[in-house]
Formats: C-alpha cells, sequence, structure tokens
C-alpha cells in the first residue's frame, strides 16, 4: 500500500478499532486493576501477553520482566517496536477499581498507562481483521522498571540487547491523543536527603530539624535563573520529612528535576544547585547529600524527518491536530541509539480534580482514532515511512 | 438433641452404613467443590458447551448501579462473547433505577429490560428476587447466571466459574459462588472479613434444621448458574429472602448433589451498614420460618409480624423507625400461563 492509499484507509482503521471497543476497554479496565509497582509488574506483562496470545503473536519475557510479542513479517530482519510502560505509580493499599462511564473511563492512573497498554494489546487483532500482513516484524513492548528511579531501564535494556536492527520506533502514551514528540528535553532527575546526623549538637543548632534547611535548599534552587530560551525548568516533584507536628524531623527528602533543551545548561544548574546542597549542609550542621539517579541528553530528529512527516500526515488524516512539543518520556531511549522514533498518545483525557493526582479520566470515544493512528503509523513505517532521515 | 437430629439424617452410603452429616459434606465438598482455574480453559469450555448444546444467558439485576454496570458488561461481553463465545446473551434486569444505570448498560452492548414491562399481567413488586423471577421468562437460556452488579473487582471468572460445573457435570443443577469477601472502606481495601448474615444467621439456622446446606461455604452469596428446568420449578421470594429459599427448595426437591459451588477467589463490593443486613435478616428469616411452616418441620407456628423496628436517637429521645418487610413470592415460573405458552409447553 502506498502512503496515500494507507492515509485513505483511516476511517476504516476506525472502525475496526469500534468493532473491538469490547476488547480494547476490557483490557483498559482489567490491565489497570492490576498493581504493577516498578519491579513487580509481572501480573499486568502475563496478563498483556495472554492477549497478544489471541493473535499470531510470539510471547515472551526478558530479564528485567518487559513483555515482549512479535508479530512476525515477511522480512525477519525488519523491526518496528511499539513500547510502553508496563509500571504504574498506584500503591498497593490504593483502591485499584476502575469505573467505565457511557463516554469516559475513571481511575487511577488510567491514564498512566493502562489505555497504551490496553491499545498495544489490541493492535495486532485489529491488524489482522484488516487482513494486513506486514513485511517488517512489530514488536510490542511493554517495558517493565521504567519509571522514577528505574529510569526507563527496560526499555533501555530491551534496546541494548534486541538482536536485530530496530527501523524505528513509537512510544505510545495514553494521553493526550494529537501530541506528536519527536525531541526530548535533557534532563536530570535527582534527590536531595537532609538528615540528622548522628552525633548532632542538639546546644550548639537547636530543635529545627532537617525541615528547616532543606526549605533552606529549596528556596536557593528557587533563586536560580532559568532561561526561556533554550526552555528550562527546575521542576520540585515530591517531599517527605519528619513523622508529626511536634517532634523533630530527623530526615526530609526532596525529588526534582531539571529540564533543559540545551544538556550545557543542564550541567550548569546541576553544579549549581549541588553548591547550594553543600552550602546549606555545612551551614546547618545537617548531613545533606544530594544524588542525580537519571540522565538524558537532548535531542531528536527535525521536524522535517520523514517519520515525523508522516506521523503528523496520520493525525491530520484523522482530523486530529499534531501538538508537538519536547517530551522528557522514554523516547530519548530510542534517539540517543540513533533509533528513530516518536511518542505519540492514544486519547484525551485529564485529571479528575486539580488536587487530586491520582484518579484520572479518559474519553471513550477519541480511543479508536488513537487505535486507528497506530494501525496507520504501523503500516507507514513497515513501508520505510522513517527512513532517509 | 443436635447430635439426635444428625444422626436420624442419616443416610445409607453404598455399603449401606449409616453416614454422618460430616461425612456426606466432606464427601460433597470434595465432589462438588470447585476453583474457578479448573474452567479457564475457556476454548475447551465453548467446546464442551457446543458439544452439549447448551445455550448460557447471563442476567444482571440492578437499581442504580450506574458506577459498575458499564464494566461488568464490557469485561463480559470482550471475555465471554468477543473472545470466547461462551455467552449468548447478556441481559440488565433493572428495577427502575433513578440514575443513568440503563443508558450506561444499553450503550455497551448489554439487552436491558424493566423488571415491571415483563409479565405486566402479574404486576410489579420492587426487589432483587423479582428481576431474578422475570428473568428466567424473558431471557432465552437452558442456563441462567445471575452476577449483582455492584462487584468492583469484576473478572470473567465470576461468570465461567459458575457454567463450568454445569458444562462438565450434568448431574449439577445449581452452582452457588463462594469467596473471600474484602470489604471497601474509604481508606481502601481490608484484607478479610463480611459475610456477617451468613455467619451469624444463615449458617446457625441451616446447622439447626439443614445441616447438610451448610457445606455451602456462601449460601447468600449473589451470584449463580442454575438450570432452567430448575429455576422454573421453583418460588421466587421477590426481597432478601431468594438465596435462602433457592437453597432449601432445591434441597428437598433434587437434593445436596444438585449443588455444586466455585471458589471465585475474591469480590470487592460496598460494605453495607449493619442497620441494612438487621432488615436483610428479618427477611430471611420470613422466608426460613416460611419454609419451616410449609414443610411441616416446626408444628403450629404461630402468626409471623412483618414489622422490624430499628431505633435513633435524637435529641436523647428514642424514636422507632418501622420497616414494612413482607417477603412476598412468586409461584414457580412453569405454574404462569404465558410462560408455557411462551415455552411450548402444554397448558
Amino acid at each position: 500500500m502506498t502512503s496515500s492509499e494507507i492515509l485513505n484507509c483511516l476511517p476504516q482503521f476506525k472502525g475496526i478499532a469500534l468493532e473491538l471497543r469490547d476488547v480494547l476497554l476490557a483490557n483498559i479496565a482489567m490491565m489497570g486493576e492490576i498493581l504493577a509497582p516498578s519491579g513487580t509488574e509481572q501480573d499486568r506483562v502475563r496478563f498483556f501477553l495472554e492477549r497478544l496470545a489471541d493473535s499470531e503473536v510470539q510471547c515472551s519475557t526478558d530479564e528485567n520482566g518487559s513483555g515482549i510479542g512479535v508479530l512476525m513479517g515477511e522480512d525477519a530482519a525488519r523491526n518496528i517496536v511499539f513500547a510502553t510502560n508496563a509500571d504504574s505509580l498506584v500503591r498497593d493499599d490504593a483502591d485499584q477499581t476502575i469505573e467505565i462511564a457511557s463516554d469516559r473511563i475513571v481511575g487511577p492512573f488510567v491514564g498512566d498507562n493502562s489505555v497504551a497498554m490496553a491499545a498495544l494489546a489490541v493492535l495486532p487483532l485489529a491488524l489482522e481483521r484488516m487482513g494486513i500482513r506486514l513485511k517488517s516484524n512489530l514488536v510490542l513492548l511493554a517495558a517493565a522498571r521504567m519509571l522514577e528511579r528505574s529510569d526507563h531501564h527496560g526499555l533501555r535494556a530491551f534496546l541494548d540487547h534486541f538482536p536485530g536492527a530496530v527501523r524505528a520506533g513509537v512510544c505510545v502514551e495514553s494521553v493526550q491523543l494529537g501530541r506528536l514528540n519527536f525531541r526530548g528535553l535533557g534532563l536530570l532527575k535527582g534527590e536531595i536527603v537532609c538528615r540528622l546526623p548522628e552525633d548532632y549538637d542538639w546546644a550548639q543548632y537547636g530543635t529545627t530539624g532537617t525541615i528547616t534547611p532543606m526549605s533552606e535548599i529549596i528556596a536557593q534552587i528557587n533563586r536560580i535563573a532559568v532561561p526561556r530560551d533554550p526552555k528550562t525548568s527546575i521542576v520540585m516533584g515530591a517531599i517527605r520529612g519528619g513523622i508529626s507536628g511536634h517532634t523533630i524531623a530527623r530526615q526530609t527528602n526532596l525529588l526534582f528535576e531539571i529540564r533543559s533543551e540545551s544538556g550545557e545548561l543542564l550541567e550548569q544548574i546541576r553544579q549549581r544547585v549541588e553548591d547550594i546542597v553543600e552550602d546549606v549542609g555545612a551551614a546547618s550542621g545537617m548531613k545533606a547529600r544530594i544524588e542525580f539517579y537519571a540522565r538524558r541528553p537532548p535531542g531528536g530528529l527535525e521536524i522535517s524527518h520523514p517519520l515525523v512527516r508522516c506521523a503528523r500526515d496520520v493525525l491530520n488524516g484523522l482530523q486530529v491536530a499534531p501538538m508537538m512539543y519536547p517530551t522528557i518520556g522514554y523516547l530519548s531511549a530510542f534517539l540517543s541509539r540513533k533509533i528513530p522514533a516518536v511518542t505519540i498518545g492514544c486519547t484525551t483525557g485529564e485529571r479528575r480534580g486539580e488536587l487530586d493526582e491520582i484518579d484520572e479520566a479518559i474519553q471513550v470515544a477519541p480511543l479508536f482514532s488513537g487505535v486507528a493512528q497506530m494501525m496507520a503509523l504501523a503500516l507507514l513505517l513497515d513501508g520505510g515511512a522513517a527512513d532517509g532521515g | 438433641m443436635a447430635a439426635e437430629r444428625e444422626r436420624s439424617q442419616g443416610v445409607d452410603d453404598a455399603r449401606g452404613a449409616k453416614q454422618s452429616v460430616s461425612g456426606r459434606i466432606r464427601d460433597w465438598l470434595g465432589r462438588n467443590t470447585f476453583h474457578y482455574s479448573e474452567f479457564s480453559d475457556l476454548r475447551a469450555l465453548v467446546r464442551d458447551k457446543e458439544a452439549r448444546g447448551l445455550t448460557i444467558s447471563l442476567c444482571i439485576p440492578t437499581l442504580n448501579e450506574e458506577k459498575t454496570i458499564g464494566k461488568e458488561i464490557v469485561v463480559f461481553r470482550s471475555e465471554l462473547m468477543t473472545r470466547f463465545p461462551l455467552v449468548d446473551e447478556i441481559a440488565v434486569m433493572d428495577s427502575g433505577s433513578d440514575d443513568r444505570t440503563r443508558e450506561v448498560a444499553a450503550d455497551y452492548g448489554a439487552n436491558v429490560y424493566m423488571a415491571a414491562d415483563i409479565l405486566p399481567e402479574m404486576g410489579a413488586r420492587r426487589g432483587k428476587g423479582e428481576n431474578l423471577w422475570k428473568a428466567i421468562y424473558q431471557l432465552r437460556g437452558d442456563v441462567i447466571v445471575y452476577v449483582d452488579a455492584d462487584i468492583k473487582n469484576i473478572r470473567p471468572h465470576f461468570v465461567y466459574g459458575l457454567i463450568g460445573p454445569l458444562i462438565r457435570r450434568p448431574e449439577v443443577s445449581y452452582v452457588k459462588a463462594f469467596y473471600e469477601r474484602p470489604w471497601v472502606t474509604s481508606d481502601g481495601v481490608r484484607p478479610s472479613g463480611g459475610g456477617r448474615v451468613t455467619e451469624i444467621l444463615v449458617r446457625p439456622l441451616l446447622s439447626l434444621f439443614f445441616p447438610e446446606l451448610t457445606a455451602l461455604i456462601q449460601p447468600l452469596s449473589g451470584e449463580y448458574a442454575v438450570r432452567r428446568q430448575v429455576l422454573e420449578r421453583i418460588p421466587f421470594p421477590i426481597g432478601y429472602g431468594v438465596e435462602t429459599a433457592h437453597l432449601i427448595d432445591v434441597y428437598y426437591r433434587w437434593g445436596l448433589d444438585a449443588f455444586a459451588q466455585t471458589d471465585i477467589s475474591q469480590r470487592v463490593h460496598r460494605n453495607q451498614p449493619t442497620r441494612d443486613l438487621g432488615r436483610m435478616a428479618f427477611g430471611i428469616l420470613q422466608t426460613f420460618f416460611s419454609r419451616l411452616d410449609s414443610l411441616g418441620l416446626a408444628a403450629e407456628l404461630p402468626d409471623r409480624a412483618t414489622i422490624l423496628r430499628q431505633f435513633l436517637v435524637r435529641d436523647g429521645v428514642h424514636e422507632q423507625q418501622e420497616y414494612d418487610l413482607k417477603e412476598e413470592e412468586r409461584p414457580p415460573m412453569i405454574d404462569v400461563p404465558a410462560y408455557r405458552a411462551r415455552r411450548g409447553l402444554l397448558p
């Protein structure tokens, strides 16, 4: 099929996705309700592979626990990888229930990343129903150990050890439909720990504990000048310290990220933050240490790259406005290995409330465009759309 | 006294020896208690179902279940119709929800019925038992599976685990689910508990009067699969007593071996307040005593009141709250002329 023939088939692809609505939504609900903290994704991965086994997909897991399904093509030397993360941030003491209403699905982290995994699981069935047989192998990866400190380990390890040549990669995120990421921001993920030393001198330093010096560190980090161009930001993501209002906090932890389009700027800010932590630690008498546990260099494809062009054509064909911006996601695992790749979204969605960071809602109707988008991209990449960039 | 009753209920085993209730329960548990995983090869189960020429209907009785009904329909349709054609129809039998239950169920492809619209000449009653009874008339299956609509952790094994014994064991007619019942509280999920009415009311009553029925781990579970030949021949209390009545009636007519039970593992639903359970217990007791009466197991029972009184304290004064809970019963469906006509049975 030519590119324009594939794009002309988008309404049919959407129709097939609609036919598979029950399976797709059941996948979302059942996968979403399986707890999968990083490192213990095996139940969710097993479920994912069981679904793939409905089609003629060769299924396996690797040593990290990632689930790998390969829909074999006619030319075993060519591989296209569609990947998503299998782990989620839902804690094991949280109510995991997912609710399906007429127009939307609500549940803890349903947008991160149950929908994407469910859509991947239905992709072989959708292609099969269209009677499509690819020339390339279509590799469907539910990567384990991706989030937080795992730092995309599952995908990086998979790409490092995959025996064949990967022709192109597609990172599948649940939301938002229309996103088209082809560049990655540089990223440093760090943790600062302030801790009372064992020999803390109460008489000399008082009883302020570790929260006060941590707040001083935060205040100083906030005073670091970050430019708008190149785009740079410092995100204070999570803080934890103390156990009650009347006890002294022995330890306070801060998780944060530095993001920038410039690798040089990233390095400058890193040094500045390290200096701040050292200064405040020395002045307060606390043990203050900093650890950067994840690093990604900035970089990516040009907007004129054939893969970006065809992904944009697919979105336009679906009458979805492309949203192009740099990402901090696992796209960089592909890009840093010189594999052309983009990140796409499956549907639209939002957090349930501003302050509620767990329950998310995704819309049902756009999902079918999301699956059609994946079908079209698989076909276009199979036809060589990512080549020659 | 209890031991004497148990001895008097002993039956001859194959060697002609009397077998104790405990022994019979042990044998039955060994033969007729399953785990859903024994039926998880759905391809094989569908093959066996087709070989036996069975049709299977799934009925979900509802009243204001918009939060959970969508997922139940989607999961059952996906797993038991689209992927594996084990179930032939999925029906929602609604008591008149005033939320979006019927709309959500219909959106996801269930056949949605208002119980009041079925057999209108028989009138309309409000109660789960009414919905279950009218499903016998409305649905086509040789087997009807009933699943409550308030299950938060719904999975296909809630259905195939109950159908399996009926497909594989022709002598079994009535399969009940049992499960661990972690309560859901606002804080999250507790690991175990539940079944208060079972443990402090129903099990003691069964132990007193029908000790073999104590073999059923969850006699009140709302999930069961039953052959039509049995369903159409038993009366249906329309309220809380429906499960209890089924147990006693099926036991009396077909014996313990007509039953099987399947471990469904875990069922998460909202915990009911104790006051609601009091009303449930009242309905169950009415049914129980009516069965004792009709079976002649208790001589000269007095007339029984239908008012349950519960109390609230307002400004230091105890206020009565009266609930008139009369456990009405529907007759065996096979005695209903419209049903006989619909099924092509002789009048």
